[in-house]
């Protein structure tokens, strides 16, 4: 077993690895939440001229990766930076495309793997929480096209994107699974409104409202009602993406909290000598060496069969959002006071740890769906 | 990396066990009955038939010579097919020490004998004021000529009332600092002086013993490599041969068994399995191993590449005791009530009519009594974690 370790992807992990190292300093990332995107534009087309935006799309569709290995080596860069770029709202609304684009749609990939054009992919309702199928926002069918109606909240880079593609219902009910479509919808289609802000832990989002948004028939992205099953796929690849950027902070935090108590003198010696530390810091250990075999199992059935694909990967967000939380939370008791701090690095991976939790299904979830699964095998 | 077919070897084996297996030693397995010594050795003695006994050694000493992947995938089918574990004092550990550190002659007498089944071998490590803090032993090996003489006590030796020899880690130099005045001696336990006897523990078995020598007299040719070498050869054992740590084929049999004992028990008129309080903790823990499970195969890989395993075995150890405890404790709230009755014993006497409750709740308490002792052996788990500590993190 190789554990998608290859000469490619690691020359690719170096190489963003010893870019985020030399580019995204630490203050970088407070400087960038009073902008309207959150992100920077100069990381952003460095990330696309090293093709690292290309390494989540397929050859097929002017990348160059795409498979699972590929999203978790470069989410795991990403994480263990801490970079607020919008790379998981592109894998995802740009997967959807890839998968569901005719020739025309598929042509929008170019400039976001560029670095030109932003996407998003809203998909999230007020009432929806993390259920995949729950779609309110409707679609009716006209001579010309559709019109869209409803809300959406939460859109990941809903305020910078260019291009969204929306969910919406054209038949079935709210919770059904059936009757799901997608559109490919201008920012400046006309009834579309939104209200940008900023993430806790940095970057963009949206609450979007569709107020009979009227598009034409060449706006709908795949066959009319049955987009489920390519949602639950990308969200599958988001999911792994996320894990993986958990992970990085993970290391990244981890090897701040050893560093730290190995310098921090308390008693007249580091705080590292003390036992009652050291075992909590073992504890973190174990914990990031299961999350990573939880990511590799993720990203090794991304392409298998959906069953197996879907348990991987509500097992790795399982663990992702438990070992997550708990080490968020130790590094920074083990910290004390420094540990809270805007100013020290790690409060930002202890935040993003916290708060990836709440993307794509809480350790919760993931545990109910995965043994909802587990009665389907 | 080899070029085995592992789909093949997988095959291979699972017909292997369908065939190999007495039905009395699957059902003993299934219920969690105790094995008796006949038992261990009639399971022994048709792996060894099979050329499958000693799965850590190589092949020019009978070994099979399988490869880290190998081993793991014959671990999880012997598993799964309740067939008995392989005693390992003689297997996992005398094996391996011969062949590292043992002399010709002393290789070529106890190999075959360890293969055979001739000689029984338990360890003789811990003492009672030796635990975790091992290099504080005191048993001393006195030398007197040819013959070392022995006196001490051992304890927590497992399984010694079966054995018939003993291997002793024995202090030697009383004035040297801790690790370095101890020696490795191999004692034959029909030698006058040497008295078993057994520790009775709160699962109400008898597994383990005290092992106490009296002026025991050891020919010097049991000594393994010098004298007062002995911390370095236990401590190989440590880093080196410890396959199996994490103990992934038994936490997926028994995970598999506690699931199937879920189904079948009610809770309001629904199968246990579909309460969502347990079913979350089933799910959580097996989560947990397939994750551990993929941790192991990494080790796996590693060695395979050249590197030493050091502090993987610590880890592995610490998370696959864990997650065998959770599920043992899973598997006796499973059953409920019948966690409570006495009954192992007329079951494994053959007294079906006396059979409180369902067969498979027999075992349960006395698996999760039993098993507590699975964070405390072989380095607690606070010992692997200062390990740890120490070589990763230099703290």
């Amino acid at each position: 077993m190789q554990f998608g370790d290859t000469e490619d992807r690691r020359m690719l992990s170096d190489m963003l690895r010893r870019f985020l190292a030399e580019n995204y300093a630490n203050d970088m990332r407070s400087k960038l939440a009073e902008t309207q995107s959150g992100f920077s534009a100069e990381i952003w087309a460095g990330l696309a001229e090293l093709g690292i935006i290309g390494a989540l799309f397929s050859e097929e569709v002017g990348g160059f990766g795409g498979a699972g290995f590929d999203i978790s080596t470069v989410f795991e860069e990403l994480g263990r930076a801490g970079t607020v770029e919008p790379l998981l709202d592109t894998l995802y609304a740009g997967g959807l495309i890839a998968d569901l684009g005719d020739e025309a749609q598929k042509e929008l990939l170019a400039p976001v793997i560029a670095g030109e054009k932003q996407i998003a992919f809203a998909h999230g309702e007020p009432g929806s929480r993390y259920d995949l199928s729950h779609v309110e926002t409707h679609a009716a069918q006209t001579a010309a096209g559709f019109t869209l109606t409803g809300a959406k909240s939460v859109v990941g880079n809903g305020a910078a994107a260019d291009t969204i593609v929306v969910s919406a219902r054209t038949s079935g009910e709210v919770r059904d699974a059936n009757g799901i479509s997608l559109f490919v919808v201008p920012v400046n289609a006309k009834g579309l409104s939104r209200k940008p802000y900023a993430k806790l832990d940095g970057g963009n989002a949206a609450e979007i409202a569709l107020d009979g948004v009227e598009v034409p028939s060449s706006a709908l992205l795949g066959p009319l009602g049955c987009a489920f099953d390519a949602i639950e796929f990308r969200a599958a690849s988001a999911i792994t993406a996320i894990c993986a950027e958990a992970l990085g902070a993970m290391e990244q935090a981890k090897d701040l909290t050893v560093e730290y108590l190995k310098t921090r003198q308390q008693f007249g010696r580091p705080i590292g000598k003390f036992q009652a530390l050291q075992h909590r810091m073992v504890e973190i250990l174990i914990d990031v060496e299961q999350a990573r075999s939880a990511v590799i199992n993720a990203a090794d059935h991304l392409e298998g069969d959906r069953l197996t694909r879907e348990r991987m990967v509500s097992a790795a967000k399982n663990l992702i959002g438990r070992t997550g939380r708990r080490i968020s939370e130790e590094c920074v008791q083990m910290h004390g006071g420094i540990g809270m701090t805007e100013e020290y690095a790690l409060s930002h991976f202890a935040r993003r740890l916290i708060l990836i939790d709440h993307v794509l299904g809480d350790a919760d979830h993931h545990l109910e769906r995965f043994i909802a699964l587990g009665k389907s095998a | 990396m080899s070029s085995v077919d592992y789909d093949a070897f997988r095959t291979e084996v699972k017909a292997f066990l369908a065939n190999a297996l007495s039905e009395n030693l699957k059902e003993k397995i299934r219920l969690g009955l105790p094995m008796t010594k006949a038992d261990h050795e009639e399971w022994h003695a048709i792996l060894n038939d099979k050329g499958w006994l000693a799965v850590n050694w190589p092949v020019e000493y009978g070994g099979t010579g399988w490869d880290g992947m190998q081993r793991q995938i014959y671990e999880i089918e012997a598993c799964l097919a309740n067939a008995p574990r392989v005693v390992p004092f003689g297997l996992a550990m005398m094996g391996p020490i011969l062949q590292k550190f043992g002399n010709d002659t002393q290789k070529a007498y106890f190999l075959p004998r360890i293969l055979n089944g001739e000689h029984w071998w338990c360890q003789g490590y811990s003492e009672p004021g030796a635990g975790s803090d091992l290099a504080s032993l005191k048993t001393k090996a006195v030398r007197d000529g040819d013959h070392y003489v022995v006196n001490g006590q051992k304890t927590w030796t497992t399984l010694a009332q079966h054995a018939n020899w003993i291997f002793c880690l024995v202090r030697t130099d009383p004035n040297a600092k801790k690790q370095e005045g101890i020696s490795f001696l191999l004692i034959d336990m029909t030698t006058p002086g040497v008295e078993v006897r057994p520790i009775e523990l709160l699962d109400g078995d008898c597994e383990v013993n005290e092992v106490w020598f009296d002026n025991v007299r050891v020919p010097v040719e049991n000594l393994i490599g010098e004298e007062n070498e002995g911390w370095t050869y236990a401590k190989y054992l440590l880093t080196h041969e410890r396959t199996n740590i994490a103990g992934v084929g038994f936490s997926n049999a028994n995970l598999i068994a506690l699931k199937a004992i879920a189904q079948k028990e009610q809770l309001n008129g629904q199968p246990l399995a579909d309460n969502p309080r347990f079913a979350a903790r089933m799910a959580e823990v097996e989560i947990d191993l397939m994750a551990m499970a993929t941790t192991n195969l990494r080790t796996i890989a590693k060695v395979a590449s050249g590197q030493a395993p050091g502090v993987e075995s610590s880890m592995l150890k610490i998370k696959g005791t864990e997650i065998r405890q959770e599920i043992d404790d899973l598997t006796r709230r499973a059953v409920g009530p019948y966690a409570v009755p006495k009954s192992l014993d007329a079951l494994a006497e053959g007294n079906n009519n006396e059979q409180i409750g369902p067969d498979y709740a027999a075992s349960a308490s006395v698996k999760y009594f039993n098993n507590r002792k699975l964070t405390i052996f072989g380095g607690s788990t606070e010992v692997q974690r200062s390990i740890i500590s120490k070589s990763v993190l230099g703290l």
